[in-house]
């Protein structure tokens, strides 16, 4: 096994597998990016999970629950793949409550109405499906593998967003007016979630050569501005941009620029909800701590009497 | 006053919808995150169970009232869980006392019914007894675990245990059911059935078996605890700011 493989599997676009031969810099850069979009999924289930407990309807209740429940199991399998390059689960969460590894700065916008829920599931799982399909063809294996399975569910996510959209928008005024607010909120959050613009984005010619990445940025976020509008038209709700135009030579929606100093604020981390989100997070692993250690005693327990 | 059909569905709608909240309540700070998907399943399954309870007292109030009414549009008094299941989280092992004593009782409440006299509740009967089954062995799993892992864990599974227990007799049944018995609507008594799978989980946990608690009772009947009227505030609020929205 050697660089001479690796590169062959690369250039015949097939999968590298956990005990293949891989370049530090390749197993660095997956471990970051997998740990990355782990962290992401589970600091993800707050901002909705804090509306389970008060969803407005018990079918909205029952379906909410099933969605942050699969961040919860998407959360687990990308674990997985990252402890298949040799970095446990632990680690990475240790380094997550440390803040020395991010998750997606999207999870750090305030989600203070119901329509919220919609929003996210119609804009952010939707980006990231976006985002995330290519990855299934992701070279490395497990990694493409969990996506795969994820790429699943996260669309029936959209949908589910999309209809609670749908019946605030058909609703009354007041639910209506809710759902705009949301989108005022989300759209530019959601544009910015493929990243910055190509010119700006040192790694990707990399990850593209690795075929860890298969579109740039800008290519995913037109796409996304495309597939959006129209669906937005539907609900009859308007996205926040006086720039956003069809243009019907290029085929697509021209749209305005985000504003780039925010997205480096939030990446940056600034505002309380990240201190939140990994305050949530840290009371939880120390709370349980104990019940942890309890499972762990009880197993060597278990280990020690079938061994006697 | 003898309980009707209709007051006996709404304490097992109540029972599972009350209980799925306080679970939901534990989505993002379980100890682990397979714990995060465990309790999220439960809530769910009882959650369901809520919805097709629900519905099934509207058709036997026949006044129209949808699953949404019954969760959404009464008060505290209204409700007719027994007062284990609104009793808050506390720590990790108070969840899963409760947990095991409701599971118990649930498995052969549905056991119980899976020949009513009434075919609604049979047909139902049986899916929620497979789905309480696989509770109940999460959470016996745990107070074992728990009872012999660390000295810290016993500790406070016991504590949770003896918290737990005195909330533990309205499992068994509702003291005005016998008319519903007698017409062979609801099966019968799972007390001392109860009792002995109970005591067989603790003995396993190496836990006490708490002996002449005074029980608290009432739930039922209405007479709740000060922890359900907070809970159903946060549940209903939204949906009680938007009279006759559809979400
Ligand atoms: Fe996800
Ligand atoms: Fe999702």
């Amino acid at each position: 096994m050697s660089q001479e493989h690796f590169d062959a599997l690369i250039e015949a676009d097939e999968r590298i597998e956990p005990d293949d031969w891989m370049p530090d810099d390749y197993r660095n850069t997956l471990v970051r990016q997998i740990a990355q979009h782990a962290h992401s999924e589970i600091i993800g289930m707050q901002p909705e999970g804090e509306w389970i407990t008060r969803a407005p309807s018990l079918r909205r209740k029952a379906i909410l629950t099933a969605k942050v429940q699969d961040e919860a199991g998407h959360g687990l399998y990308l674990y997985g793949a990252a402890e298949s390059l040799g970095t446990p689960r632990a680690e990475l969460l240790d380094r997550l409550h440390a803040k020395t590894q991010k998750y997606s700065s999207i999870f750090n916008y305030p989600t203070p109405e119901w329509a919220d829920v919609g929003a996210i599931g119609w804009l952010v799982d939707g980006a990231a499906i976006m985002n995330q399909v290519p990855l299934c063809r992701c070279s490395y294996g497990p990694y493409g593998r969990a996506m795969v399975r994820i790429c699943k569910e996260e669309s029936f996510h959209q949908r589910q967003g999309y209809q609670i959209m749908l019946s605030l928008s058909q609703g009354t005024p007041e639910q209506h007016a809710m759902a705009q607010r949301a989108l005022d909120r989300w759209w530019w959050p959601s544009i910015m979630m493929f990243g910055p613009p190509d010119a700006d984005s040192p790694n990707t010619g990399r990850s593209m050569a690795w075929g860890i990445k298969r579109f740039t940025n800008d290519e995913l976020r037109q796409n996304f501005v495309d597939a959006t509008v129209p669906q937005a038209e539907l609900l009859g709700l308007t996205p926040p941009d006086d720039a956003l135009v069809w243009n019907a030579e290029r085929g697509h929606y021209d749209f305005g620029e985000p504003d780039w100093d925010e997205f480096a604020r939030m990446v940056r981390g600034e505002g309380e909800i990240p201190d939140l989100r990994i305050g949530v997070r840290r009371a939880a692993h120390d709370d349980g701590d104990w019940v942890r250690a309890a499972a762990a005693a009880y197993a060597d327990k278990q280990a020690a009497r079938s061994a006697a | 006053m003898a309980a009707d059909l209709f007051t006996h569905v709404l304490r097992q709608g109540d029972r599972a919808l009350v209980l799925s909240h306080r679970l939901a309540q534990w989505i993002t700070h379980a100890p682990t995150l397979e714990e995060d998907v465990a309790l999220a399943n439960i809530s769910l399954d009882l959650l369901g169970q809520a919805r097709h309870l629900f519905t099934y007292a509207g058709e036997l109030e026949g006044e129209g009232h949808d699953e949404d009414h019954f969760a959404y549009w009464r008060d505290a008094s209204e409700f007719r869980n027994p007062l284990l299941v609104e009793q808050p989280n506390g720590d990790f092992a108070v969840t899963i006392a409760r947990q095991v004593f409701h599971d118990q009782a649930a498995v052969l409440y549905w056991e119980s019914m899976s020949d009513s006299g009434d075919t609604t509740i049979a047909a139902l009967a049986v899916r929620a007894r497979n789905e309480t089954a696989f509770h109940l062995q999460h959470s016996a799993g745990w107070l074992i675990r728990l009872g012999d892992g660390t000295d810290e864990s016993r500790r406070r599974a016991q504590a949770a245990v003896d918290a737990m227990w005195p909330f533990t007799s309205e499992l068994l049944g509702a003291d005005d059911e016998g008319a519903l018995r007698a017409d062979g609507l609801i099966g019968e008594s799972i007390e001392s059935t109860w009792q002995v799978a109970v005591a067989d989980i603790l003995l396993e946990a190496g836990l006490e078996r708490p002996t002449s608690i005074e029980q608290r009772t009432g739930g039922l009947h209405g007479a709740h605890s000060e922890h359900l009227e907070p809970l159903l505030h946060e549940m209903q609020g939204l949906a009680r700011a938007h009279p006759g929205a559809t979400w």
